[in-house]
């Protein structure tokens, strides 16, 4: 496996989802209408230099900054998803598979690498929303699995980056249990005594958060993500009534116990370091 | 027998013959003529329709089963399998959740051909009418029902009684309070907890297997199902709903989702099926209890065979199985 540099950082998100950075030289905040150069933006890690504002990034481009060098070993990408159930809705399931591979050029939801950070060796797993909305089925579940098999078995700190809008429908019951397996796994990076950090980044919901996200050691959610259980529709569908302001936000989340810090992209890597340095001196 | 006022609409047609039986048979006691022939040729038709109905029942169709208002639901379960169910409440940190039930019992064995034990024994619980459905939030859990369940286990364990778990839930609730207290974290962590529980763990999926909501009390060494139950990612019409951008592809959606016991059993999920008497389990409750009861005591047996690690390492494995994917070329990141 050869070791990769990311050279520049590609945009190539394609959903709907408001923190997804448009086309275009000029980008504006979407929060407070500041106009910046794409470039400028990109150097700055996709985070608007005034207002903070955090735009959605894929996994490679958070391995690209994460990673000492922007080295890193890629794993699993061989894996493929089948069309176990031969499911279709208004789609069959087969081209979204092959329609998200063709605009992400990725093989799934989550790519698997490891590298160091900070001199420490580390195995990672990294989501994209921009693949069937972060969706996990069987594959994302495997190599996940695999992340946290690989960070046990060569003695290494395990860190996610999750982005997901939850379990894959269209694997039916075969990815609710992807959330048994990851969470099994990581039952024996604890006996191995090897810490977890998950990274919780927007949006966080569904069978990914009620899983391996939400057992990290240590919980850090980037500024403003949405991370849930349920979406905040399925919530005001139940209540009756629109939410409160900010519900359901890292800074919900983090009032309320289920996150240790909330860290600025642009000082997570450090951050990392940090943490790791005490962990694993 | 279903009353009248609960029946699914595949049912109808059976039940019209069978109350046309019912009235010719009073007829012929009251009068002088011998309709015999003519019962019996009614009783082979009702014989022959209700086997066409329930040997092709449609996916969906079992869904109305596992929801059907009259189906056993876990406290009857527990009343029919075990002695002196002693219930257990409360996570000790908010609260006792009122739809997620369980507790130490004696599982009576030697009533199914199996040996009667001391069990911890819990499930979702559904409400019969509106005032106990609401007070079971309809069987969908808060987080602290996962956590007084999480308790319960660990209870168990520290006692070396084994676990026996029934799902039946149409999902982990999605309310304000539910996610301010942890809903996803609730469930993730006994996802956790119950991949290292040191005792064994049956789990029967008595009606509805929805999502999280039942996952999250679902991971065990042996996961047995109802035959007319349903398990899945998502409830059908939240996933008509999503994928289809309305409600009315509940059918579809269950069908494409193959959600039935024969269908888990393919893909390994399901280790074996409990079978249900003709009609559903709602029809004749004490067939049903009898099935249970057999195959929970067999699994028990089993289970309580194997060592700890044994077990623990097999469970992971179970789990760790589970999956449908291929290999092929790697795929490289663009430059």
């Amino acid at each position: 496996m050869p070791w990769f540099r990311r050279e520049k950082a590609g945009i190539r998100t394609t959903r709907e989802e408001q923190n997804e950075m448009p086309e275009g030289q000029w980008v504006k905040c979407p929060e407070t209408g500041e106009i910046t150069n794409r470039r400028e933006l990109e150097e700055n890690l996709l985070v608007f230099p005034g207002s903070g504002y955090h735009f959605g990034m894929d996994s490679h481009q958070y391995f690209g900054f994460l990673f000492d060098g922007g080295d890193y070993d890629l794993h699993d990408t061989d894996l493929r998803s089948v069309d176990a159930l031969n499911f279709e809705d208004r789609k069959p399931y087969s081209q979204r598979l092959e329609s998200a591979m063709e605009e992400t050029e990725q093989n799934e939801a989550v790519q698997a690498a490891t590298g160091a950070i900070g001199g420490h060796p580390v195995s990672m797993a990294g989501m994209d929303f921009s693949f069937i909305g972060g969706s996990m089925g069987s594959v994302v579940g495997e190599t996940v699995a695999r992340a946290i098999k690989r960070a046990y078995t060569e003695g290494m700190p395990l860190i996610t980056i999750a982005q997901s809008g939850g379990a894959r429908m269209m694997e039916g019951a075969l990815s609710l249990m992807q959330m048994a397996k990851t969470s099994a796994h990581l039952t024996r990076l604890d006996e191995a005594g090897l810490p977890f950090i998950s990274i919780l980044t927007h949006p966080t919901t569904g069978g990914v958060t009620a899983s391996f996200a939400m057992l990290g050691d240590i919980h850090i959610a980037e500024p403003d993500a949405l991370i849930g259980f349920a979406g905040p529709r399925v919530i005001r569908e139940t209540i009756g009534s629109d939410l409160p302001e900010g519900f359901q936000k890292s800074e919900f989340l983090q009032e309320h116990g289920f996150v240790d810090m909330i860290v600025d992209r642009r000082r997570l890597r450090r951050r990392i370091i940090r943490l790791l340095n005490l962990l694993m001196e | 027998m279903a009353d009248d006022e609960h029946l699914l609409d595949f049912e109808k047609p059976l039940v019209e013959l069978e109350d046309k039986l019912t009235e010719m048979r009073e007829l012929n006691a009251e009068t002088q003529d011998d309709l015999s022939k003519e019962i019996e040729a009614l009783e082979e038709r009702v014989e022959q329709l209700r086997t066409s109905i329930y040997r092709n029942l449609t996916r969906w169709q079992r869904v109305q089963i596992a929801r059907h208002p009259q189906r056993p639901y876990t406290l009857d379960h527990i009343e029919a399998l075990t002695e002196d169910f002693t219930e257990l409440r409360g996570d000790r940190t908010f609260g006792d959740d009122r739809s997620i039930v369980g507790g130490l019992a004696q599982f009576a064995g030697s009533r199914f051909g199996y040996r009667d034990r001391t069990v911890m024994i819990m499930g979702h619980q559904k409400g019969r009418d509106t005032k106990e459905r609401k007070h079971r939030r309809f069987g969908m859990p808060n987080p602290e029902g996962y956590r007084k369940a999480e308790r319960l286990m660990k209870m168990a364990a520290k006692f070396g009684k084994p676990v026996v778990m029934l799902l039946d839930t149409p999902g982990a609730y999605p309310g304000m309070g539910a996610e301010e207290r942890g809903q996803a974290e609730a469930i993730a962590h006994n996802l956790f907890e119950m991949a290292r529980l040191e005792t064994p763990v049956v789990v029967v999926v008595i009606g509805e297997g929805a999502s999280g909501g039942a996952l999250g009390v679902g991971l065990g060494d042996r996961i047995l199902m109802l035959e007319n139950a349903w398990y899945s990612v998502i409830a059908p019409e939240s996933c008509s709903q999503i994928l289809w951008r309305s409600w009315d592809h509940k059918e579809d959606a269950a069908q494409a989702l193959k959600l039935t016991a024969t269908d888990l059993t393919e893909v390994d999920i399901v280790d074996e099926i409990v079978p249900e008497p003709v009609g559903g389990a709602h029809r004749d409750p004490e067939t049903t209890y009898q099935a249970v009861g057999a195959a929970v005591g067999e699994a028990l047996d089993d289970l309580e065979a194997l060592a700890p690690q044994a077990l623990l390492d097999r469970r992971l494995e179970k789990f760790d199985a589970l999956g449908a994917y291929t290999s092929a070329e790697p795929m490289s990141p663009p430059a």
